[in-house]
């Protein structure tokens, strides 16, 4: 319950439009309340939920030698990315530096991580240098696969019909400029998701819908073709969520097809061929909306963290509790973000509520204390249903419905509010979210 | 999570307005100290200034309304419930009464100077 106000409290900073009353102390916690330590922990990726660890124990560690790898200078708000991807916003609004948003003290190492050795306690980088820990924040992230859809190239995306908004703001942008083509004269257009763990799950049926709902602003939808095509035999992991989302594709005339996987493409003659339970379909399109299959990236699914059996086994997915994101078999690793094995959200929200779980309990760790905290699984999904109103979904582990502000916010109703949280506030908060602050 | 939601309020407001923020602060802060002061010296509310204050507050309401579509790339004609409307009241409110007791003040302080 405390968790629940905590986050409506969080999320009521985005909707508050009387900023009364902000006279008030700093958030930092004072020098004396931090706990000195020599610890050596690394950080594996510095992306959101990297830089957020980062930021959450730099903050609340003193004398600890933290050290930040990630290769990439820029960085991404992935979570604007539909955004670009239908026009609302440019390419720049998602992107900015990983160096800006580290914190004084934290050490980044512009490299990869090509070897995870946790029995020896140490990464080691693509140049050969080895970073030894006391503890090991895994925050990789993922990998998109496009090579694993037959005839399928990144190079592609943005021509002969083809987007795919997940793969980097340029590409967003490229896949803008397609879908906004075919918008302005109608045809097929074909959309899908992966049969492989995601990030946000909710992004392959946002851009249906607005896809859909461009078409009938450009008045071509009486020639257009919708056409969704599940992995499984649901729309949205959350039942609710699914049959909320089923009745809406209903009333707009986009056709659904259930257990269909993207196999193959060819951008030539505009087919794509999907697995079936039985075989295999052919489908034309004008447009198509690629979401690869997802999974950890090689340094991760060749060492000894991820699930060594289940569903998750293959993907390569580190093996941690859901509650505390500790490894399972390595007690100085943790997991957090698109990298954590765990059931639902690969989302920044997720991240948000992920991130203080396992940097609650690496202090404690370092105190020589224990910690009680758990994540329960909450995530969000702001789910753009047209231009102007989204669905606010929020769910855990339970598939329960934890909507942030019940009885004024209703979750499974289209609203303007839900739209203006997702486009003014998250990009903020997120941004606080980085710094620790949020 | 032991959070201090005030100051997680005033880090996301920063993030999303940068020194803005701080310069409508002040602006509210001043113009409410100001407000007072003149409720002081003319003992009371001048009603003749007010409503006229209260005809430049209405488009200091719209204009917030403006700003708030701009700023969220939507329209009014997308809300779709309670909340949304409470959400456009809202912003006409603040915007309303923000520039009612600006424009009221300013007036005062002119006329007082003159």
């Amino acid at each position: 319950m405390d968790q629940l106000l905590n986050r409506r409290r969080a999320l009521l900073t985005l909707g508050a439009a009387g900023a009364a009353g902000i006279a008030l102390t700093s958030g930092i916690v004072s020098a004396a309340n931090k706990i000195k330590t020599t610890a050596r922990i690394v950080i594996a990726g510095a992306g959101a939920a990297g830089l957020a660890a980062a930021s959450r124990l730099s903050e609340a560690l003193d004398g600890a030698k933290i050290t930040l790898i990630d290769a990439r200078k820029e960085h991404f708000y992935q979570p604007g990315f539909t955004l670009v991807g239908s026009g609302i916003k440019p390419a720049d609004y998602v992107i900015s530096s990983t160096a800006e948003y580290v914190p004084a003290g934290v050490e980044l190492v512009q490299e990869r991580v090509a070897e995870f050795d946790p029995e020896g306690k140490k990464v080691v980088t693509e140049s050969g240098k080895t970073h030894a820990y006391d503890l090991l924040i895994v925050a990789t992230g993922m990998k998109l696969e496009y090579g694993l859809i037959e005839g399928m190239d990144e190079g592609l995306i943005g021509k002969n019909g083809i987007g795919s908004i997940y793969h980097s703001p340029a590409k967003a942008e490229a896949t803008w400029q397609a879908m906004s083509a075919f918008a302005d004269k109608g045809g097929r257009g074909v959309f899908l998701r992966p049969n492989t763990e995601m990030k946000c799950a909710g992004a392959p049926l946002k851009y249906t819908f607005i896809t859909d709902d461009y078409l009938s602003r450009r008045g071509q939808r009486s020639k257009a073709e919708v056409v969704y095509n599940s992995n499984n035999k649901v729309l949205f992991s959350v039942p609710i969520v699914s049959e909320k989302v089923r009745m809406l594709f209903h009333e707009r005339g986009i056709q659904v097809n259930y257990e269909r996987v993207l196999k193959a493409i060819d951008p030539v003659k505009r087919i794509a061929t999907f697995s079936t339970p039985t075989g295999t379909e052919e489908q034309g399109y004008d447009f198509i909306h690629v979401i690869p299959p997802m999974r950890a990236p090689e340094p991760i699914r060749n060492s000894p963290l991820p699930w060594q059996n289940g569903p998750w086994a293959a993907e390569g997915w580190v093996e941690v509790d859901k509650g505390t994101l500790r490894h399972v078999r390595y007690p100085n690793v943790f997991g957090v973000g698109d990298i954590a094995g765990v059931p639902k959200g690969k989302t920044a929200a997720s991240v948000k509520w992920q991130v203080p779980v396992a940097v609650d309990h690496v202090v404690a760790e370092i105190a020589g204390k224990t910690s009680k905290a758990l994540y329960t699984g909450y995530t969000s999904c702001p789910l753009i249903t047209r231009l102007g109103r989204a669905m606010l979904v929020e769910f855990d582990y339970q598939n329960n419905l934890v909507p942030s502000f019940p009885g004024v916010i209703a979750p499974l109703e289209e609203l303007w509010i839900s739209w203006v949280v997702k486009t003014m506030a998250l990009k903020p908060t997120y941004i606080s979210m980085l710094r620790g602050r949020a | 999570m032991k959070e201090l939601d005030p100051v997680i309020l005033l880090a996301v407001f920063q993030e999303m307005l940068g020194p803005l923020l701080w310069i409508l602060l002040a602006v509210a802060i001043l113009g409410l100290i100001a407000f007072a002061m003149l409720l002081v010296r003319e003992k009371g509310l001048v009603s003749r200034r007010l409503v006229r204050s209260e005809v430049l507050g209405v488009v200091g309401g719209a204009l917030a309304l403006v700003l708030m579509a701009k700023a969220s790339s939507s329209g009014f004609t997308d809300a779709a419930g309670p909340a949304d409307w409470f959400l456009i009241a809202l912003v006409f409110g603040v915007g309303l009464v923000g520039s009612t007791i600006l424009v009221y003040t300013i007036a005062g302080w002119w006329t007082a100077r003159r």
